[in-house]
């Protein structure tokens, strides 16, 4: 199949959008799609053999944030050419809604075109006013994707119609080599922790108070701490004596966090609610580290009922301490949970991701619908 | 002087009506397009899916009893009119999700060559009926929107496409194989 992809995104800029598609299109190229993808980028900008550049991005405010997109004729003309020229069987557009070349794309072509939502959005001045454009866009589109449920419900909100849940894959291969940090490693006595510390729902108060009660008795227990937040809120939930234990990264580069997933002993994921799939998981399991969840629907089923590693009660803190006690005793069924991780995981791969998303090209592209067209 | 600025004004008007109205008219017919292949797909992931349980049922990998079952609910889903169309193909759901969440159904069908090809072949299918349900709803809403404005009522930019309905299945995958 020939599949053309829009990223509204600087290409040279990371983020989760640009990631997401870069990931996408190396998987749908190793099943042996032909795939070009669009995006902004300036013309000396180093870029992959499929990756076409539209331009230099500029940086705008747009729903609260500032993001580098591109826009304008001279992006719009390459656009439609690049549309005319690719022959594709089907077009793949990210982010729709912002304004960026995935509009301009929307604008440009006709034929089967899908979509993915990324974002979830708030109700905003912006989108109101701009939604009779924004709703001749979406009625081009013959598919829509979301990558999480959040994404899913602020459209079906928004504008109306649903879409096909597929959400982020994770590239194995990525995450399985890679050395401690520096002054870590897997010394039989590390718990691990990766999300955002402030938000309730990621758990971190629980496994906090669980430090507190192993602590004491384990006087070479270490917390290792990854993800955006206030470290003061932190510290003052653990006791003075043990605050020297827990040591808090912030922020941290992909590098480095794979770096983190191979310097403990056992991960914990103590979220609350509200993971529909829950992407650090699968990418701790994917580093090879023992995992230690509470017991949410969307956790039991990536863990495979606790085959692929321990759960406790979801917001049991007495009940984490002693899982995460009896695991850091046992290294064996550390090592046997860890290997079974690795099997189960292969199911969130980007090739099963991809998958799914061949499967709505499939959709898309009856024998009727043609190829993707200029829309004049 | 004035009677040349009226013809000319109104000649202006009755021209930016008509440019507006085949835009409309234009747009509409989009949507009728979109529609009849969203159509397609769907009767064509729906078909696909009675084929493949129809081979799974006739395969001899199975017992016989589940065979039964998954035969049953494929002719029931193939044979039905277009009143019970609704029911019969939420039956099938209903009987797939009976049969591949049987305890270690997926692990004893992949033991043979013939087994893991039809359960990729059923994964396949399942997904695709959601999806293309999904996409033929948005389809049948996004036209439903157009056709009751004022001015495609008025004109009947719609012709004699009928109303379209929505198609209300149950199309839960088995909890082994869900696509989302």
């Amino acid at each position: 199949m020939r599949i053309g992809i829009v990223c509204p995104y600087s290409w040279d800029v990371p983020g989760g959008v640009k990631q997401h598609i870069d990931d996408l299109a190396q998987a749908l190229v190793a099943q042996g799609h032909e795939v070009s993808v669009i995006a902004p980028a300036a013309d000396d900008d180093e870029l992959p053999p499929y990756v076409t550049g539209a331009g230099r991005a500029v940086p705008v405010p747009y729903n609260g944030s500032v993001a580098r997109m591109s826009f304008g004729f001279l992006s719009a003309a390459r656009v439609r050419r690049w549309v005319r020229t690719g022959r594709f069987d089907v077009l793949h557009i990210h982010e729709p809604l912002i304004p960026s070349l995935g509009v301009l794309a929307c604008w440009a072509a006709r034929g089967p075109i899908v979509a993915t939502f990324h974002a979830s959005f708030q109700r905003s001045r912006a989108i109101a006013v701009a939604e009779p454009l924004l709703q001749s866009a979406l009625e081009k589109l013959s598919g829509r994707i979301a990558v999480s449920d959040a994404a899913r419900k602020s459209l079906v909100e928004q504008f109306g119609g649903d879409a096909v849940l597929i959400p982020n894959g994770v590239t194995v291969a990525r995450y399985t080599e890679a050395e401690p940090l520096d002054g870590w490693g897997p010394d039989g006595a590390t718990i691990g922790f990766l999300g955002r510390m402030d938000e309730e729902r990621k758990g971190l108060p629980i496994l906090l108070d669980a430090f507190r009660l192993l602590a004491a008795e384990r006087p070479d227990l270490k917390l290792l701490l990854a993800g955006p937040g206030d470290e003061k809120d932190v510290y003052d939930r653990v006791p003075r004596e043990f605050r020297d234990r827990v040591t808090v990264l912030g922020m941290v580069s992909e590098a480095d966090k794979i770096r983190a997933y191979h310097s403990v002993d056992v991960f914990c994921a103590p979220n609350t609610r509200g993971e529909s799939f829950g992407i650090v998981l699968a990418e701790a399991m994917a580093s090879g580290a023992t995992v230690l969840a509470s017991d949410i629907p969307a956790f039991r089923r990536v863990l495979g009922e606790g085959q692929a590693g321990a759960l406790f009660a979801n917001g049991d803190a007495a009940g984490l301490a002693r899982e995460a006690a009896a695991l850091l005793d046992d290294p064996e069924r550390r090592h046997k949970l860890a290997a079974e991780a690795l099997v189960a995981v292969r199911k969130y791969d980007w090739s099963t991701v991809a998958r799914d998303v061949v499967r709505v090209y499939e959709t898309v592209t009856t024998s009727g619908a043609g190829r993707v067209e200029e829309d004049l | 002087m004035t009677t040349t600025l009226i013809v000319l004004i109104v000649g202006i008007v009755v021209v930016l009506t008509a440019v507006y109205i085949s835009w409309r008219a234009g747009r509409l017919d989009r949507l009728h397009i979109r529609l009849e292949l969203a159509q397609e797909s769907l009767d064509a992931a729906l078909m696909r899916r009675r084929a493949v349980v129809l081979e799974l049922a006739g395969s001899r990998l199975l017992d016989p009893a589940t065979s039964l079952v998954l035969a049953a609910a494929a002719h029931e889903a193939r044979s039905a009119g277009p009143e019970e169309r609704e029911h019969a193909e939420s039956d099938l759901s209903g009987a797939l999700r009976a049969v591949v969440d049987q305890e270690r159904f997926r692990e004893r069908l992949s033991e043979s060559q013939a087994g893991r090809v039809l359960l990729e072949e059923l994964d396949t299918a399942v997904a695709k009926v959601v999806y293309s349900r999904r996409f033929y709803n948005n389809a049948v809403a996004v036209t439903r929107t157009a056709q009751r404005r004022w001015l495609a009522r008025t004109l009947r930019l719609a012709g004699h496409t009928a109303y379209p309905q929505f198609f209300e299945i149950d199309d839960n995958p088995p909890a082994t194989m869900s696509a989302e």
